[in-house]
């Protein structure tokens, strides 16, 4: 019997945290324009000190200025999309929910878009300008997860295949309307591709950047209140009520905080998808099922993962660029399909 | 043998003996009914009538009657899960439904039907999810936790499957960690939906003799939901016999099984003997 500690759990985050890292520096590294080890750390050591203007070099540009962030946002999307995936299977009780086959993700991009329209109509202030589109992203994720969970119950209760119809439905239904309002409103909207498969390569503007890591380290930081729930509500609402849950408190804050989770990812880098679905389970199989190691290590394994994605997504076919969505999918849809055979058969 | 005792007359002797020693009392089930119907505007398709009875610590109580009869309605409302129609169930004096549902737990454990696990776990992880109503949300374990645990494995002969996951374990062994789960949780009311069903007549009259030992240890009343006529008998001091939502009869069951009463619930020609221990034994007689 070797109990759960904090020392264990901070080890296995550490040791993430460090390949974390590892990929960070490769990702920096790796590109259409190659960078030495060498010119890399002495770079980053001047931003560091504060010495921004040590940096004369176009490539140190291209790393502070362009991979960097990009490689930033890859970790927030990461482990948000990551974390919004592990607490929709369990409190679905599904293996295969993922914000992106549930359809969330495709809400979400809605929700941004229709607030990216609404926004010029509306006398505000250019900081709540910028705030609109996230917060349409959360509302579009919100009443998507609360639609799929009503259309996928059968007499009263979630029945797993009802429910990842109505997820896969309304995600093709989402990019049904994606398409239609950028076809007929182009302007001030990201391509078709940033919406439907993801896209890392536009930074968001500085003023969202406080609001992404804020917003997510209090969702991510409610949802972890209740991982000790959702371990108990892996086997069931009914037996996790016997031993003490508050099923119902415990499934408003997750269903918030996964919708607040998949709203700010979408609304900086449109639906990335099978992360929340793919991580989950390959930390599963590293650390079990305890939420409370689940929930950090899938948020770190998500950030390596998109991080991963993208480089792989920048360099495949340099000096063009795939949509990071088609590096996930590539790996995430055998997987879903794999899982798919052995749960529902 | 002892002349059947009503439901009421067994209400009013219980009370009586309570008023005579009010802290015997464990659980009072009293004049609780229900009604289920899946659209408020319509007639209830399933009806609980007021149903009563009461338990002693260390008392087996045996909830028997043939299937639908409202049974598994009947222990979910002395859980807690269930709202009551009308009636309440008190616990030490305190209505179940009114306590804080990590208080409830501290104080009654379910041992369900069916207990599928989503993504598996180990045995020991699983036993140790009893302690949850006993720990804040972000603490994790204390070392007395995992001494209960190991305790609640050992109690149920179950320690050497600690380290086994819960996927690749027998019926028998599963439900046994079920019910070291439920131990973990040092309940004063534990409560088991058909604990036997599935397992071979080895492990059920196991089971049953584990619940004996437990009952009599820990001084827990566990009021079980059965199908086995036999088992309850021989094991239960308490039988709670139901037929279509009413509650026939409440008393010892060389008291509740008479052989006309019996037939009438079950719609089958029964022999009904008691044995040398005091015990009655039910068989089944061919119809031709």
């Amino acid at each position: 019997m070797r109990a759960l500690t904090v020392q264990r759990l901070l080890l296995r985050c550490g040791i993430l945290a460090a390949i974390l890292f590892v990929v960070v520096v490769i990702a920096l590294k790796l590109g259409a324009v190659p960078v030495s080890l060498y010119g890399l750390a002495r770079d980053l050591i001047s931003v560091m000190l504060g010495h921004r203007s040590a940096i004369s070099s176009d490539y140190g540009l291209i790393v502070i200025d362009i991979r960097l962030p990009r490689i930033l946002l890859g970790i927030v999307v990461g482990a948000s999309l990551s974390i919004a995936g592990t607490s929709f299977q369990a409190l679905l009780r599904n293996p295969l929910a993922d914000p992106y086959v549930l359809g969330v993700s495709g809400g979400a991009a809605v929700g941004a878009i229709a607030a990216t329209l609404i926004a010029p109509h509306l006398s505000l202030a250019p900081t709540f300008v910028t705030l609109l589109t996230p917060f349409g992203a959360f509302l579009g994720a919100a009443g998507t997860i609360a639609e799929v969970y009503l259309l996928g119950q059968r007499h009263g209760e979630i029945d797993n295949g009802t429910l990842l119809l109505a997820g896969i439905i309304s995600g093709s239904f989402f990019s049904a309307i994606i398409m239609f309002l950028l076809t007929t409103q182009s302007s001030s909207l990201h391509g078709m591709s940033y919406w439907l498969m993801g896209d890392l390569s536009v930074s968001p503007p500085r003023s969202l950047y406080a609001m992404l890591i804020g917003g997510f380290f209090l969702a991510a930081g409610a949802i972890y209140t209740t991982a000790s729930d959702l371990n108990l509500l892996l086997s069931g609402e009914k037996e996790a009520m016997h031993l003490g849950v508050d099923v119902r408190r415990v499934r408003i804050v997750v269903y918030i905080c996964a919708s607040i989770l998949t709203g700010l990812a979408v609304s900086v880098s449109g639906s990335i998808g099978y992360v929340g679905l793919l991580v989950p389970h390959v930390m599963r199989l590293i650390f079990g099922s305890d939420h409370r190691t689940l929930l950090p290590t899938a948020a770190i394994g998500g950030a390596i993962a998109v991080v991963i994605a993208d480089t792989l997504a920048r360099v495949v076919v340099a000096p063009a660029e795939l949509p990071v969505g088609a590096m996930t999918a590539l790996a995430g849809a055998p997987l879903f399909l794999y899982l798919l055979r052995k749960n529902l058969a | 043998m002892n002349a059947p005792i009503h439901a009421n007359e067994m209400v009013s002797r219980a009370g009586t003996d309570a008023g005579r020693s009010n802290t015997e009392v464990r659980l009072s089930v009293e004049q609780v009914s229900y009604a289920y119907s899946p659209n408020p505007a319509q007639a209830p398709v399933f009806t609980l009538e007021a149903t009563s009875f009461q338990a002693r610590p260390g008392e087996i109580v045996a909830v028997l009657g043939p299937n639908a009869c409202g049974k598994s309605t009947l222990l979910k409302l002395i859980s807690g899960a269930l709202q009551p129609l009308s009636g309440r169930v008190l616990l030490n004096g305190f209505e179940v439904t009114g306590l804080p549902p990590k208080l409830r737990a501290q104080r009654i454990a379910m041992v369900q039907q069916e207990s599928t696990l989503l993504f598996p776990c180990r045995a020991w992880e699983f036993v140790l999810q009893g302690r949850h109503p006993y720990r804040s949300s972000l603490r994790f374990e204390s070392a007395e936790d995992i001494t209960i645990a190991k305790n609640a494995l050992f109690e149920v002969n179950a320690g050497h499957l600690s380290d086994r996951w819960m996927d690749k374990i027998s019926g028998g062994e599963k439900q046994r960690v079920i019910l070291a789960r439920a131990l973990a949780q040092q309940p004063l009311l534990l409560l088991l939906d058909e604990p036997t069903l599935h397992l071979d007549i080895g492990a059920q009259v196991d089971l049953l003799e584990t619940l004996r030992r437990l009952a009599a240890k820990h001084r827990c009343t566990i009021v079980v939901v059965t199908h086995e006529i036999n088992l309850a008998g021989e094991y239960a001091d308490q039988i709670v016999l139901m037929q279509r939502g009413k509650c026939l009869r409440v008393g010892p069951p060389a008291a509740v099984y008479q052989r006309e009463l019996l037939e009438q619930v079950f719609q089958t020609k029964l022999a009904v003997e008691i044995a040398v221990s005091g015990r009655p034994r039910v068989s089944v007689l061919s119809l031709t």
